[in-house]
């Protein structure tokens, strides 16, 4: 079984976002860029499927700049076993990253395809879903649980107010959620090794994929502060303040 | 103009995202149609005739569409996607997982969490877990979008008087399956719907003593929350969650029970209209978002404030 995953390089996780000051986007200058942490999890549950037997082979790949190289060597030296870039400005919009994917996982003809449930910059979960439409795929989203077996996936999945478990027939699409594993950390020998193995570059017209979007920004701006308020002294204190002054209660 | 509403339901009841993502429809201007796509669902059909600002109610009541599963569900909806502008799902884990599909098979974008709308063509939604705040515009010929329900008041349940119109269409799922459910009992409100929400995080330092925020959540019909520090110490299970990796929750009142306030934490809550803290350490980053700010030991001043309700 082939499995495919995407990763996207995103700002770390641990970076505080600021604005540029033409509010026109986040600045992303000497910024920390580090894997997406959902797509760590995509990672780290491919790389499980391998050592369990299940997968044969681990293919990883980016949509974005050359910088993204970083981000694909990250995931060899995790333990996927080669990569693919599909060279493009970065940034690009989920429905053209989606087609580029469909077009990478039908060439490879993936049987399951893992990727993170939402980037951590853009937010908008939405590229797995789009991934399975485009193919005509089934998914299973927001995955806690991943068991495949006699050309099934049985997924777990959780989805606001508990846990749901879906059987779909590969391939299909999985996407990650938080509590599905907790990835590993490359090691030094395999940061060096992960140097020597095979990375394809690739373009959208290799895929007969026009990227683009309809979706302009008019503006990016920090949230709303929100101020700090009183220091109350005491229960009866904060009762009071909640029924007279906030009316709350 | 015409917009097509998806309901999210259990085949039981409207769930309150609905009412929201209605009013978010209303804002856009024109017709309203919700759909209600799911099996033996009568009563939400009944229900959703009801609320006001809708028009005309689209009802898919057969077995396939039971556990409303994305693949048919989305293959349904493109298929009465003619004739709208815009087609709007609450953004909820159901919305979430449907909606792309719908827009990648229309060859459109979707435009996620949106939270305010500016025009029929422009809207803001949060990035960045809510650090920024983009305004975008679309020239797609028809709008996809997920709604935040915390981004609008909830549309009035009674007042409205839609037609319903039965759907012929059945679109079986043959690729997924599915297999069973476990949610969590609970008399208490929805957390991301809840007018009150009390919370405990790492402070409350076992499950059990989650216990203690009982006594005011039953006084108050609050929503008991918990922080990502409380879940991974597994004192309470996931989907109690407050944050950026969780639920997102902006009730009139949110009170935080040891709870330090990291990022995470404050992405999911921030917006709530008045913010109780209630923490021993007075360092916590939790006071410079609270309007109410007590410094005190949790165990002394929850049953406290419990006996002054």
């Amino acid at each position: 079984m082939k499995v495919l995953v995407s990763v996207k390089r995103v700002i770390d996780y641990n970076v505080k976002v600021r604005v540029k000051a033409d509010h026109s986007a986040v600045d992303l200058t000497n910024v920390k860029m580090s894997m997406n942490p959902f797509c760590e999890i995509a990672v780290e549950e491919a790389i499980r499927l391998k050592e369990k037997g299940v997968a044969d082979e681990v293919v990883v790949i980016s949509v974005g700049s050359k910088s993204c190289q970083e981000t694909l060597r990250t995931a060899l030296a995790l333990g996927a076993d080669r990569a693919i870039q599909v060279e493009t400005e970065d940034g690009l919009d989920s429905l053209s990253v989606a087609k580029l994917l469909a077009g990478v996982a039908k060439d490879e003809a993936a049987d399951l395809i893992i990727m993170g449930k939402q980037s951590i910059d853009s937010d908008n979960n939405q590229t797995g879903q789009m991934v399975a439409a485009l193919l005509d795929y089934p998914q299973a989203t927001f995955a806690s649980e991943v068991a495949v077996e006699n050309g099934e996936a049985q997924v777990t999945r959780e989805i606001d107010g508990g846990l749901q478990t879906l059987s779909i027939t590969l391939p299909a699409v999985v996407t990650t959620d938080l509590r599905l594993n907790e990835p590993r950390f490359a090691s030094l020998p395999n940061i060096m090794k992960a140097k020597k193995k095979p990375l394809d570059v690739k373009t959208p017209a290799d895929f007969g994929v026009e990227v683009g979007s309809n979706v302009s920004i008019v503006s990016v701006t920090p949230p709303a502060e929100r101020s700090a308020g009183i220091k109350v002294g005491s229960v009866s204190e904060l009762v009071d303040k909640l029924k007279n002054e906030a009316k709350v209660v | 103009m015409s917009i097509l509403v998806l309901a999210e339901h259990d085949n039981q009841s409207l769930k309150p995202a609905t009412l929201n993502t209605i009013t978010a429809a209303s804002q856009i201007g024109g017709d309203v149609h919700l759909l209600v796509a799911g099996f033996e669902c009568q009563t939400v059909i009944t229900q959703a005739t009801k609320v006001a600002g809708v028009s005309k109610v689209l009802s898919a009541d057969n077995a396939v569409y039971e556990h409303q599963l994305a693949e048919n569900i989305a293959k349904l909806v493109v298929e009465l996607a003619q004739g709208y502008s815009h087609i709007l799902a609450p953004a909820t884990t159901t919305g979430k997982n449907t909606l792309p599909r719908v827009a990648a098979l229309l060859d459109v974008a979707q435009l996620s969490d949106v939270i305010k709308v500016e025009s029929a063509d422009t809207f803001v939604r949060p990035i960045y877990a809510g650090n920024a705040i983009a305004t975008v515009k679309s020239s797609d010929s028809v709008k996809v979008i997920t709604v935040r329900a915390t981004g609008f008041d909830a549309a009035a349940e009674e007042g409205g008087d839609a037609q319903t119109e039965v759907l012929s269409q059945v679109i079986a799922s043959e690729k997924s399956r599915f297999v069973s459910e476990q949610l969590a009992e609970s008399d208490r409100p929805e957390l991301t719907a809840a007018s009150v929400v009390i919370s405990g995080g790492r402070g409350m330092g076992s499950g059990d003593n989650f216990k203690l925020l009982d006594g005011i959540a039953d006084k108050l019909g609050a929503a008991i929350g918990a922080s990502r520090a409380a879940v991974d110490a597994g004192f309470v299970p996931n989907d109690l969650q407050v944050g950026q990796t969780g639920k997102t929750v902006a009730p009139e009142l949110y009170i935080a029970v040891g709870i330090s306030g990291a990022i995470q934490h404050l992405a999911g809550m921030k917006d709530s209209k008045v913010i109780v803290a209630i923490n021993k350490d007075e360092d916590a980053p939790i006071f410079q978002v609270a309007d109410y700010g007590l410094v005190a030991d949790l165990f002394d001043a929850v049953p406290e404030l419990e006996k002054s309700l």
